[in-house]
């Protein structure tokens, strides 16, 4: 059982970033809910690649049986930045938004409908 | 080794490079002053096309090239000591692939070469152009790649350059609302592709789409991941329910940036067949898949095409009919992976139906580009989006409304244009497979000819209106960009054949071959 | 390789090139008899105002109809549907994600009965 808990924390995350992502208004909620669900994927990545008790994956270092799986490290380092970009852009948005509605809530955020 | 054998060796690889090089280099350039800041962008977009056009010839003639990243070969995608895993990252450019890259050149050079004016006006060009090369990467990227991981990654790119152009007119924060609701919506589907790949990941133990195609056993797991990536790419081409951030976003881009949004669309549709074809193919349920992209399709159709009848800002009656449009590719292409198990069907109309929607993507980007950079000229001329306000435009922009007639009646489907061709197609293929969808499909172009009749009416017929009595006509590098699409509009409805022959068949063909494109990566699996 | 080849569709062919070849030819009979009418027209003389029986023309933003004037029937048939419909694009981003994701999930329980 010990040995899933780290794909029931991916469950439960991906379930807290899905229902703060559908049901929070504010903008800046909204994009913590997506950073948790990037979490939850990144997490999930990095539980697939974990070999118990392997080594960081340094060439240099590690006999190679007992390395944890490079690739999925790889990803989510490349996934983390990309997160990074996202979130800047999101707040960036945001600030626009506030100065030219006055708001960053999404429900008064609506002037293109219909 | 020369320069020709290099261009010709590195050419996938030089398609995303090329780009990146001169999205970054754009700013320098701007520095020193706006005429060498243009020649820059204009040269690297030519080289770009080059390239992808040297490439895709490469490809018809000799079938898929691959490009291993890191290898001592370019085609060496299975490394000696890896056990048979290919662990590089591989662009794999097979027959679609390069399809998809001769319309992201095509409309790229003509949207570059039009920006040049339509954009003029403004400041902060270099930033505008940078995001531009960023989104032709990715497409190119996307296109091209054999990677999954690198798949998304160039998703990403493509999702932040072009949510970054949306809101490029910030536009009294109309264009930054877009903008936020695009890219939210992009970063969700993005991170259901993440968890896709993961899954695969965890199953397979490999990230290579032909490395995953042979081992695909279609479990549980594989069923949840299908329907993250189908979901999540669906939502990204704009496919009915999932189409809300369409009009918004297409309505308040720039123009020019607008007429690729369609081909960035496309890049996901892309994505969508690719993975239903080659990733699945016929191991899972094709019918109730092919039936799903089907629904999609007709959903897409039809809402599309009664939602831009009311409109009244023009670009956003020209966006829903994009998610109309795209509804015939996901018809077509869904009618063949619906029959793809049943060889006879397939023979008798399903590979026609595929290739009709393939087609038709080529046709929809071309037409498509073409009626938003005439709707980008006649905003540049008399400032408004707003139909109610717009009236005999005939009378001064003689050229802009030639080519709007072109790309009305090509997307209405009127013969002898392009749109016609590919959707006879169709028709055609489709009436075998189920009636019901044909007759819809007939209905919508209709409605799609008339609700272009309205904006024919109502933006270039009637008298010259005092308001807009000095409007001239648009600038020639933006007539040029025009031109340059409408003339193959004109062309591929004249001789529809040659290009299915030349161009479609072969991609239909590349897309329904899993066994193909598995041995084009791993040798003869 | 033949250029002008017809597309074949599988079901029928459609020949472009033979259709414009007769489209073309109509234009040419059409402009023959056009010819052959009399020219009385003469230009920048009354013929060229607009007659309306005997009423004052008026200004020229008064005689285009606008967009929002055409198709009036044809919403006004279909005004059930539209009013379903037009309401659901609110404009608010939530409405747009929670129908993604209940879409996402309706797939999943379709793909995961029925295959």
């Amino acid at each position: 059982m010990l040995w899933n808990l780290p794909f029931i924390t991916v469950v439960v995350l991906t379930l807290i970033g899905l229902v703060t992502v559908l049901l929070k208004k504010n903008i800046i909620k909204i994009l913590l809910g997506i950073n948790i669900l990037n979490s939850a994927a990144n997490l999930f990545l990095i539980t697939l690649g974990y070999r118990e008790g392997g080594v960081a994956p340094i060439f240099t270092l590690a006999p190679s049986e007992l390395m944890v799986l490079p690739t999925p490290q790889a990803l989510v380092l490349t996934s983390i930045v990309i997160g990074v970009a996202t979130s800047a852009l999101v707040l960036s948005f945001a600030i626009v938004l506030q100065k030219k509605y006055g708001t960053v809530d999404i429900d008064k955020i609506r002037r293109l409908h219909g | 080794m020369t320069v020709a054998d290099f261009l010709f060796t590195n050419a996938p690889a030089l398609l995303v490079v090329i780009p990146l090089f001169a999205a970054f280099i754009c700013p320098v350039a701007g520095k020193i002053s706006s005429t060498i800041r243009n020649l820059w962008v204009m040269g690297m977009m030519l080289v770009t096309a080059a390239v992808a056009f040297i490439l895709a010839f490469r490809v018809f003639v000799t079938g898929p090239v691959l490009y291993v990243f890191g290898a001592a070969a370019a085609n060496l995608a299975v490394p000696l000591d890896s056990g048979g895993i290919p662990i590089r990252i591989i662009f794999t450019v097979d027959a679609m692939s390069a399809f998809m890259d001769i319309i992201c050149a095509i409309v790229g050079v003509s949207v570059l070469l039009y920006s040049l004016s339509s954009e003029s006006r403004n400041s902060g060009l270099e930033g505008y152009y940078t995001l531009f090369f960023l989104m032709i990467a990715g497409v190119f990227g996307m296109v091209s790649t054999g990677d999954l991981f690198n798949f998304f990654v160039f998703l990403e790119i493509l999702s932040l350059a072009s949510a970054g152009m949306i809101a490029y007119r910030i536009d009294g924060g109309l264009a930054v609302e877009a903008a936020l609701k695009y890219f939210i919506l992009s970063t969700l589907g993005a991170i259901f592709v993440l968890f896709a790949i993961g899954v695969y990941y965890g199953q397979y133990n490999a990230l290579n789409i032909a490395m995953i195609a042979q081992r695909m056993q279609f479990t549980m797991l594989d069923k949840i991941a299908l329907v993250l990536l189908v979901a999540a790419l669906a939502m990204k081409c704009g496919a009915v329910p999932l189409h809300f951030w369409t009009p918004d976003a297409y309505s308040m881009a720039p123009s020019s940036v607008t007429a690729f949004l369609v081909v960035a669309s496309q890049a996901s549709l892309y994505g969508l067949f690719r993975v239903v074809f080659t990733m699945y193919n016929i191991t899972m349920n094709c019918v109730t898949v092919g039936w799903i992209i089907i629904i999609f399709g007709v959903l897409s159709m039809v809402v599309g095409v009664t939602m831009a009848i009311p409109q009244k800002d023009i670009k956003r009656l020209m966006a829903y009919h994009a998610v109309s449009q795209t509804g015939y590719m996901l018809l077509g292409v869904g009618v063949g992976l619906a029959v793809l198990g049943n060889t006879t069907l397939t023979s008798a109309f399903g590979f026609m139906a595929m290739e009709g929607g393939i087609f038709h993507i080529f046709n929809h980007a071309m037409y498509k580009g073409l009626l938003f950079l005439t709707a980008g000229a006649i905003f540049y001329r008399i400032g408004t989006r707003d139909l109610n306000r717009m009236g005999g435009l005939g009378h001064t922009m003689k050229y802009t409304m030639i080519f709007f007639i072109i790309g009305a009646l090509a997307i209405a489907g009127i013969p002898p244009f392009n749109g016609f061709a590919s959707k006879l197609m169709i028709y055609e293929s489709v009436y075998l497979f189920n009636p019901l969808l044909a007759i819809i499909a007939m209905v919508v172009s209709i409605l799609t000819l008339a609700s272009f009749v309205k904006v024919f009416h109502s933006v270039f017929m009637g008298p010259k209106l005092p308001e807009y009595a000095d409007v001239k006509e648009a600038p020639l590098p933006m007539l040029i960009g025009m031109g340059i699409l409408a003339a193959i509009v004109i062309l591929f409805g004249l001789f529809p054949q040659p290009v299915v022959d030349i161009l479609v068949a072969p991609a239909a063909h590349a897309l329904a071959d899993q066994g193909g494109y598995i041995a084009s990566v791993l040798g003869g699996a | 390789m033949d250029l002008i080849a017809p597309l074949l569709t599988g079901y029928g062919i459609w020949a472009p090139v033979t259709w414009l070849v007769a489209f073309v030819a109509a234009v040419i009979v059409v402009y023959l008899l056009w010819k052959t009418g009399e020219s009385s027209y003469k230009k920048g003389t009354e013929l060229e105002r607009p007659y309306l029986s005997g009423n004052v023309e008026p200004e020229k933003g008064a005689v285009h109809i606008r967009a929002s004037n055409l198709y009036w029937g044809f919403l006004q048939a279909l005004k059930g549907y539209y009013d379903v419909l037009v309401p659901v694009h609110t404009g608010i981003l939530t409405d747009y994600m929670i129908w993604f994701v209940a879409v996402t999930a309706l797939v999943l329980v379709i793909v995961g009965m029925l295959s």
